[in-house]
């Protein structure tokens, strides 16, 4: 019998009953709640009269409202401000443990959860946000959930769910000078499609993916949804064991030793067959940058902005829209480009290591006069002290950024963080679909390192030039 | 969640195919932190003359007379009869929630988008599928005739007009039984309540760290 993918190994061991239609009982040890998809879901239980199956399988944070200033007045928008409230008042209600606003581990829920420790190798995690995907870094089955299944799991910690298929997606070899985690994924969505990956879980490996940090890990696994898989994983190694070392919520004395040692058997058998299997040379991904509506709307940042998709009539429509909602010419070049805003954090690279790589870039420069915003917003109040201590906060306000509080902030413009109909914007988070960051708001994703060079120089700029010249 | 066994209800016609989860509750009302109150806003855009707020008092809201479920005929209205792909677009249960809070019962469609379909079952609201043609009668009937209502008999599996004529239509038995029961997929999966206890009682054994407030 062929071996065991790691996702296989994972599922499977979390059936706690199979129906007869090929459904399953799935146990899920953790679940992440934040204050816009669990508030029905609590008054569910408290309608039906239910207690949490086990409160400690679940940590809540508020992130998608909360503002990036003045944070010491609390919230003006009244609406935001009583979901944040009433997220506190369920975590009191139900015992559930929950990080205010003025908590240092606050922060998007996706960049907490492993901080903390609380992400674990093995587990099967669930929010109510399509990026859960983000755990999938340590090894981990991580999924997005719809309201009702938030409240499914708080009440039984389990879900009805039903296994993916698997694919392998291979990078193997050593990537270029400034090349990141983020051209890795942006790369790979652009070859597969934003369907490419539907009904799939995918397992990131290769040798450029065991060079990763967890953090670079948790970038790839991130985005796994926008190739339209609900899971995205990485094998544990000794990076991902290193990194959950000493933090609050991993296990500690003899039972460090004992999950150490199942955490290593968290790996694809070398005979697991998979599904699907694409291979991708780390030597060929360039930077990155999206010129479109969508996320496989994407070219090197070397490249032009393309006119049709050879031939493909459907496409070149949906093409054409895109041109016409993002203000391009067809062939123009993406170093021509210029923009209005730039945005630096989200779940995708709001760690410090995104912070590290663009204040690299930023140290000693200044923002061009044509851009009217850069934003840096740290992924956690942890993320920020770390990037105070480093000196990284006045790099990027010496250079004209602006230093932000944690929060999802302009990923998806639910606070006052927004774009302007028309502006133009390099944002290092995950989605460019219309109306995004704001209502005409025009999205190009791209790293950190090339938001912050994009925010120096008025205009894209393959940041392999500024590296090799500083 | 309510029951649904055998309904007797007034009928009305939305004439239109792929009616979209937009259509029946827009998004500024997805700020809302309740499951509840959703029916004033149920087909707002459709509904009002004025653009609806969230929190906002609906009624002294200008009414667009013209559409269906402001006719005086139709108050009361529990069973909606749609053309093809009801419920399509975002997958908000929002959607549904508006329904059951305006107090439509079943929704009666040549076909459903499915998630829309799936959440109908987590709320107590029955999707109906018949044919086009049979949808087309109906929703002939109920623009023609005053008062039109329908049975809708579960247990049965058909559809009964005041006349007698029948329509059958399928539902699968998993669907079938949490509707007659009331039961929603919360208390189907408790019903594995001891098999999730075994569960953790084993998974404790193997992987103790996870499991700090169950004694393996
Ligand atoms: S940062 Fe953006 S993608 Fe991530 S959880 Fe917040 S809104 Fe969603």
């Amino acid at each position: 019998m062929a071996g065991k993918t790691l996702y296989d190994k994972i599922f499977d061991s979390h059936v706690v009953r199979e129906a007869d239609d090929g459904s399953v009982l799935l146990y899920i040890d953790r679940q992440l709640l934040h204050e816009v998809t669990s508030p029905q879901a609590f008054e569910g239980l408290r309608l039906s009269g239910r207690q949490p199956w086990r409160q400690v399988a679940n940590l809540a944070v508020a992130d998608h409202n909360v503002p990036t200033l003045n944070r010491a007045q609390g919230i003006s928008d009244p609406v935001a401000k009583l979901q944040v409230e009433t997220l506190t008042r369920n975590c009191a209600e139900f015992g559930i443990t929950e990080f205010g606003m003025g908590d240092l581990r606050q922060g998007v829920v996706h960049v907490m959860g492993p901080e903390q420790g609380f992400t674990q190798p093995g587990m099967t995690i669930i929010c109510g946000d399509s990026h859960t995907a983000t755990h999938g870094a340590f090894g981990a089955i991580a999924f997005g959930v719809g309201t009702s299944e938030v409240e499914h799991a708080l009440a039984t910690q389990t879900l009805t769910q039903r296994k993916s298929k698997n694919m392998q997606i291979v990078i193997d070899g050593e990537l270029g000078r400034g090349v990141t985690s983020k051209d890795i994924i942006l790369a790979v969505i652009g070859q597969i499609g934003t369907a490419g990956g539907t009904g799939y879980a995918i397992e990131f490996a290769g040798s450029a993916i065991r060079g990763l940090s967890m953090e670079g890990r948790m970038t790839v696994c991130n985005m796994a949804i926008e190739a339209g898989a609900r899971v995205g994983l990485v094998a544990v190694d000794e990076v991902t064991i290193d990194y959950l070392e000493g933090r609050p919520l991993s296990p500690s004395g003899e039972q460090w030793q004992q999950a150490v040692s199942h955490w290593r058997t968290l790996v694809s058998d070398p005979d697991a067959v998979f599904d699907e299997v694409i291979t991708i040379a780390a030597a060929d991904i360039e930077p990155q940058v999206t010129w479109g509506t969508s996320p496989e709307m994407v070219v090197s940042v070397n490249g032009r902005v393309p006119a049709t998709a050879d031939g493909d009539v459907v496409k070149t429509q949906s093409f054409q829209k895109a041109l016409g909602y993002m203000g391009l010419e067809a062939d123009t070049a993406i170093t021509d480009i210029s923009l209005d805003k730039v945005f630096i954090g989200s779940c995708t690279n709001g760690r410090i290591e995104d912070l590290r790589a663009a204040a690299e870039v930023a140290k000693g420069q200044k923002v061009s006069d044509r851009v009217k915003l850069a934003l840096v917003v740290p992924g956690s109040g942890l993320v920020k002290e770390q990037a105070e201590q480093e000196g990284l906060d006045q790099i990027f306000i010496d250079a004209g950024f602006e230093w932000r509080e944690p929060g999802c902030s302009m990923c998806l413009a639910m606070n006052a963080d927004r774009l302007e109909p028309g502006e133009r914007c390099a944002s290092t988070s995950n989605r460019n679909f219309e109306g995004r960051q704001g209502q005409g708001g025009r999205t190009h994703l791209v790293s950190p390192a090339m938001a912050a060079g994009a925010a120096i120089a008025g205009h894209f700029v393959d940041v392999r030039n500024h590296q090799a010249g500083s | 969640m309510q029951a649904f066994v055998k309904h007797n209800g007034l009928v009305a016609p939305i004439d239109r195919a792929n009616v979209d989860t937009d259509a029946l509750i827009p998004k500024q009302f997805l700020k809302s932190i309740q499951r509840t109150g959703f029916g004033p806003n149920l087909f707002d855009e459709w509904r009002y003359l004025d653009q609806g707020q969230p929190g906002e008092d609906c009624s002294g809201r200008p009414l667009n007379k013209e559409f269906v479920l402001n006719q005086p005929r139709y108050q009361g209205t529990t069973i909606l009869v749609a053309r093809a792909n009801f419920g399509c677009g975002s997958s908000r249960e929002h959607a549904v929630w508006a329904l059951e809070d305006f107090g439509i019962r079943a929704v009666i469609a040549p076909s459903f988008a499915e998630i829309f379909f799936n959440n109908c079952f987590k709320n107590g609201v029955l999707p109906i599928i018949l044919s086009e043609d049979v949808v087309s009668q109906l929703i002939d009937d109920a623009s023609n005739q005053e008062g039109y209502r329908l049975d809708v008999d579960l247990p049965e599996q058909c559809v009964i007009t005041a006349q007698g004529e029948r329509f059958a239509f399928e539902i699968n038995g998993a669907h079938k039984h949490n509707m007659l029961n009331g039961l929603d997929d919360i208390d189907l999966t408790l019903q594995n309540k001891a098999a999730i206890h075994e569960y953790e009682r084993a998974a404790a054994q193997r992987t103790p760290w996870l499991f700090s407030d169950i004694a393996g």
